[in-house]
């Protein structure tokens, strides 16, 4: 018998943060400082959740779940804060050891994530050969071209995940989503490698508030990706969820300065991450002073 | 003659801008300020067809100036990322990157220094220069030669992909394998020498060949005849003037130091 699927996927931050499991292989969507879900990023950073996978094109959400002692394992191609390129909480983490890594070149995420999309066990690639990328135990397997050329490649592995995390800009409750920003990055192929998605969005609207006849061209993915929707306004804060609101530079400044120290770390904690939505929203300035911050210059 | 006073980040701009002159119809990308300035004016001065970005995911028909807002100039084309890299999988672009080793392969550096499991410094990760490398072509940019960055033996943790036969499959190189340019404080180089040895193109004036080897972990080609990289004319100090206007490329190289000594 096929079981019913519910059309109401609205849930809240904390039903989708108990949707996880210790140990899981997690994708978190956006790049850098863009478009992170890091509502859902401070929720699991509460959270009794540990040994996690984590991959991810990575910002402040690696960051902070580094900082938070969450990671057992990164997949990464890079983390970085953009403006203030290198990554504090991060490097801290990694200088001490403190979880194991993949590392892999951007494209080569990618390729995992697309492997893993279409069910199949790698990719080939020429991507890595050269590189120390190649060295690493994940990226051993090589293969060969069947055809006349018989060219060796590197065997990307599929990167499949447990759980895709994602920011959108608007959804209904059915799952339908809008992602307006005008780079989409990897996040349809993050919910495709993922055996659940789950999204938190700017608003949750009815659906013909999407307009989708208008807006189809920011629909990311089917709805059938999508398993559970939470409304989390200012949800990406402090990185962009633009065209809604840009990224909080001076914000994301005072959370690099909190990698100073464990003292500094606490403080930030204390103040931006054991705390509920709304006392976060208060602390990082309040929603017209995040509606007021202007573009980033790149 | 009359003297033109100019810096040497300006000098270096002029030389790097070099490295996209006859590529034509290509994405060209440089990462930080002087190579950015210097993709620039490339595009203004030899090569108009290069097909640039605002640093995000906008092709702009003009220069963004750095420090510019994209609303300012034309937009003419949309670059996400998906894009970028079938883009340069294709070929079709030249990037000119700044890391922070560079070894006599050409292999260089912008994750670890010291152990990759527990790294005495953790910066960036490879990002995409392992498929950079094999691609397109890709040149580099030091604004500090010396030999923490030229390094003796080979990088901390090879990122970008350079000519070490043992590193590929029957010792064969990639034919896409190609590193225009690498501009410095100090030269001009490229490795265009025997068996893909690092060579001095030009010296910066008032700097010997000497100084270069010095300050470089490997042994260079030394070409019988080394010229002087040419200073900026006028017409390229204002382009540049105008291409940053706030003069972040006075914070690049130590000191801002005039182009001539």
């Amino acid at each position: 018998m096929v079981q019913a699927t519910k059309l109401d996927k609205r849930m809240t931050i904390d039903e989708i943060v108990g949707k996880l499991r210790d140990g899981m292989t997690i994708g978190i969507g956006g790049w850098a400082t863009r478009r992170k879900p890091m509502a859902l990023i401070r929720a699991i950073a509460r959270s009794s959740l540990k040994d996690l996978t984590i991959v991810s094109y990575g910002g402040p959400d690696v960051g902070i779940l580094a900082a938070a002692g969450k990671i057992k394992k990164l997949v990464f191609a890079f983390v970085s804060l953009d403006h203030y390129p290198l990554e504090p909480h991060f490097r801290n983490a990694r200088q001490a050891g403190a979880f194991s890594v993949l590392e892999l070149d951007e494209g080569l995420m990618h390729w995992g994530l697309r492997a893993a999309a279409m069910r199949l066990p790698f990719l080939p690639t020429r991507v890595g050969f050269g590189t120390d990328i190649v060295n690493q135990p994940e990226l051993s397997k090589r293969v060969e071209s069947p055809f006349e050329d018989g060219e060796e490649f590197v065997a990307m592995p599929a990167l499949k995940l447990d759980v895709a995390l994602l920011h959108v800009h608007r959804a209904d409750q059915r799952g339908n989503v809008l992602t307006l920003s005008p780079d989409p990055f990897f996040d349809e192929l993050f919910s495709r490698a993922a055996d659940a998605t789950y999204v938190t969005a700017e608003q949750v609207v009815p659906t013909a508030a999407l307009d989708m006849r208008n807006n189809f061209r920011y629909n990311l993915v089917e709805r059938a990706m999508i398993n559970g929707v939470a409304e989390a306004r200012f949800g990406a804060h402090p990185t962009s969820a633009a065209p809604d609101y840009h990224l909080d530079l001076k914000h994301l400044k005072l959370y690099a300065d909190s990698a100073a120290s464990a003292e500094a770390w606490a403080a930030y904690r204390q103040t931006f991450l054991d705390v509920d939505d709304a006392a976060y929203l208060a602390a990082a300035g309040g929603p017209d002073a995040i509606l007021a911050l202007s573009k980033p210059i790149y | 003659m009359s003297e033109i006073s100019c810096s040497l980040a300006e000098l270096i701009i002029v030389a790097a801008a070099e490295a996209w002159r006859h590529d034509g119809e290509i994405m060209g990308t440089g990462i930080g300020p002087l190579p950015r300035i210097a993709v620039s004016l490339a595009k203004q001065t030899f090569n108009p067809a290069l097909a640039i970005t605002d640093g995000e995911c906008w092709y702009t028909t003009q220069p963004l100036p750095v420090g510019g807002n994209v609303d300012d100039v034309e937009v003419e084309g949309w670059s996400p990322y998906d894009r970028v890299f079938s883009g340069l999988w294709g070929g079709k672009r030249h990037a000119m990157v700044a890391p922070v080793q560079m070894d006599r392969f050409g292999q260089s550096n912008i994750s670890v220094i010291g152990d990759h499991a527990k790294p005495k410094a953790a910066m960036l990760g490879a990002r995409g220069f392992p498929g950079n490398s094999i691609h397109h072509p890709n040149s580099f940019f030091f604004p500090a030669h010396n030999t923490r960055a030229f390094v003796s033996g080979e990088v901390d943790y090879v990122c970008s992909a350079g000519f070490n036969p043992q590193r590929y499959p029957g010792g064969r190189i990639p034919s896409e394998l190609k590193i225009p340019l690498v501009v410095t404080n100090l030269a001009v180089l490229d490795f265009g020498g025997k068996g893909n040895a690092m060579r001095v193109r030009s010296l910066h004036p008032g700097v010997s060949f000497e100084e270069v080897q010095d300050n470089t972990g490997f042994p260079l080609e030394r070409p019988e005849h080394i010229p002087t990289t040419p200073l900026p004319n006028a017409e390229q100090l204002a382009l540049i003037a105008a291409l940053d206007p706030k003069g972040v490329r006075k914070t690049v190289i130590k000191g801002d130091p005039p182009a001539q000594r």
